[in-house]
């Protein structure tokens, strides 16, 4: 199954998990099966009106999925879904 | 025409004059460069002392802040000896002791829309090394429309993220994110904490970018973020590209000048009052103080993480962390008087707003948290 890395700052609205495991054949279906135990981190990566947020930035490997098919993107059962926060410390 | 270099600086630089891609002319490029480094703190120490040492003629170092004991940690550049002096001249005069032919202008003053660019007009690239969603965006507009590399690092916890944001070659930051998260979301480091070392590890980073692109070798990180997560003692790399509908960065900008990010980020960026909610939100520790002393019946929340219990505690408060605050509200009644704590006052403030709108009016902010509580009403407690 795909896995979610989930950052750091993400994780007190993730039990605590760095990473999520579901089924999911492309990156919407994986954000909604992962999110669905998780209403609080679902939230904060989606507005109200269901779209992602603009400071969430999803990479497939190497790839922000904005540059592949968005979360239509198909995933393979092994991939590894990256969520980069936005962090300001100094 | 680069400047000359004296046979003492020739003896002081020999192990890069050594390196091939440095040579004589690498160093006279640096002894030509300005370098502005944004904030003197976890980042700005590194990042600046690094410089200095590498012969970079001009820095500049912003920041309005004074040295503090909880800044020792991390920030290497500030030293015991000058707690409670400016930090922009705590770390002048460091770094004039690492190297004396340098020129090293501060600036003590925030950094804002109002000054920003007059700041920046002398020097090559800019570092930011701030604290703060709204300067973050700020350094980053400076840099598009001056035309200016901007070298990025950002830290917390155990993690770390750098690259250079540079419009002419690249992505920009608002490429990457072109909105902060909303207020309350991302921990600052005074609220979530920062391993010491991490700002060393990702300053030297900066540092190093710095350096390449002032002597225009090896390949840079436009274009690229770097990872590091130093719990799994790892760095990846993404690749970042430039966002065609960028607002200030892609084919139609409509950002054409500086604005007002305080307003676009919704938070302060400095000098602001954090663990206050408001007036009519807040309780202080002494109004606390008389009213449980009074008998008053008061339920204390305590909304920080469990670890940080061990360090201080108010007697009778329950733990509700803020990463749960909001699955938990019906262990709490709006009924009750209910005062929210924290560390200072900030995830208070937060957990509050949570009340607020789910229609709690009898809820209050310990302003300025368990802290204000050590100070005021028991000594006992320590600062944190």
């Amino acid at each position: 199954m795909p896995t979610l890395k989930i950052p750091t700052p993400l994780r007190p609205y993730a039990d605590g998990q760095s990473a999520l495991t579901a089924q999911g054949q492309n990156v919407s279906e994986l954000l909604e099966n992962t999110l669905e135990q998780f209403p609080h981190l679902k939230k904060h990566l989606y507005s109200e009106d269901n779209i992602l947020r603009p400071f969430v930035n999803i990479f497939l490997g190497e790839e922000n999925i904005k540059d592949l098919q968005g979360i239509e993107t198909p995933l393979k059962e092994d991939d590894i879904l990256l969520i980069i926060p936005s962090i300001a410390g100094g | 025409m680069l400047p000359e270099l004296s046979h003492e600086e020739i003896h002081r630089y020999s192990r890069h004059l050594l390196i091939p891609d440095v040579g004589l002319e690498g160093q006279q490029k640096l002894k030509a460069a300005a370098v502005l480094v944004i904030g003197t703190g976890g980042l700005g120490s590194p990042v600046a002392l690094y410089l200095a040492a590498a012969g970079v003629g001009r820095i500049g170092l912003v920041d309005y802040d004074v040295v503090d004991f909880s800044n020792l940690q991390r920030q290497i550049i500030h030293g015991e000896s000058r707690l409670g002096d400016l930090k922009v001249e705590s770390a002048r005069d460091r770094l004039k002791d690492i190297n004396s032919e340098i020129q090293v202008d501060i600036y003590n003053e925030y950094f804002t829309s109002d000054n920003a660019f007059e700041i920046a007009e002398p020097y090559d690239l800019i570092i930011d090394g701030t604290d703060n969603y709204p300067t973050r965006y700020l350094v980053n507009d400076l840099c598009v429309l001056t035309g200016k590399p901007n070298v990025y690092g950002s830290i917390f916890r155990f993690d770390g993220q750098a690259s250079v944001f540079f419009a002419e070659q690249g992505p920009c930051y608002r490429c990457l994110f072109p909105e902060p998260p909303p207020p309350g979301l991302v921990p600052s480091c005074a609220e979530g904490g920062v391993l010491g070392v991490l700002p060393g590890t990702i300053g030297s980073i900066q540092a190093a970018e710095a350096l390449k692109l002032i002597l225009g070798i090896g390949d840079s990180l436009i274009g690229r973020l770097l990872l590091y997560d130093a719990l799994d003692m790892s760095f990846f790399t993404v690749k970042l590209k430039k966002n065609p509908d960028c607002k200030i960065c892609g084919k139609n900008p409509e950002i054409t000048e500086l604005i007002d990010y305080e307003d676009f980020c919704g938070v302060p960026a400095h000098g602001h009052d954090a663990g206050s909610a408001g007036e009519n939100w807040d309780i202080t520790a002494e109004d606390l103080a008389v009213k449980i002393k009074e008998g008053g019946e008061i339920r204390l929340i305590d909304v920080r993480e469990p670890h940080e219990q061990e360090i201080s505690n108010l007697e009778g408060s329950e733990l509700i962390p803020l990463g749960q605050f909001a699955s938990r509200l019906s262990e709490l009644d709006s009924a009750e008087e209910i005062v929210l704590y924290c560390k200072s006052g900030t995830r208070s403030t937060r957990a509050l707003e949570i009340l607020v709108s789910a229609g709690f009016k009898k809820a209050k902010n310990l302003k300025h948290g368990i802290n204000a509580w050590a100070i005021a009403i028991d000594p006992s407690l320590p600062l944190y």
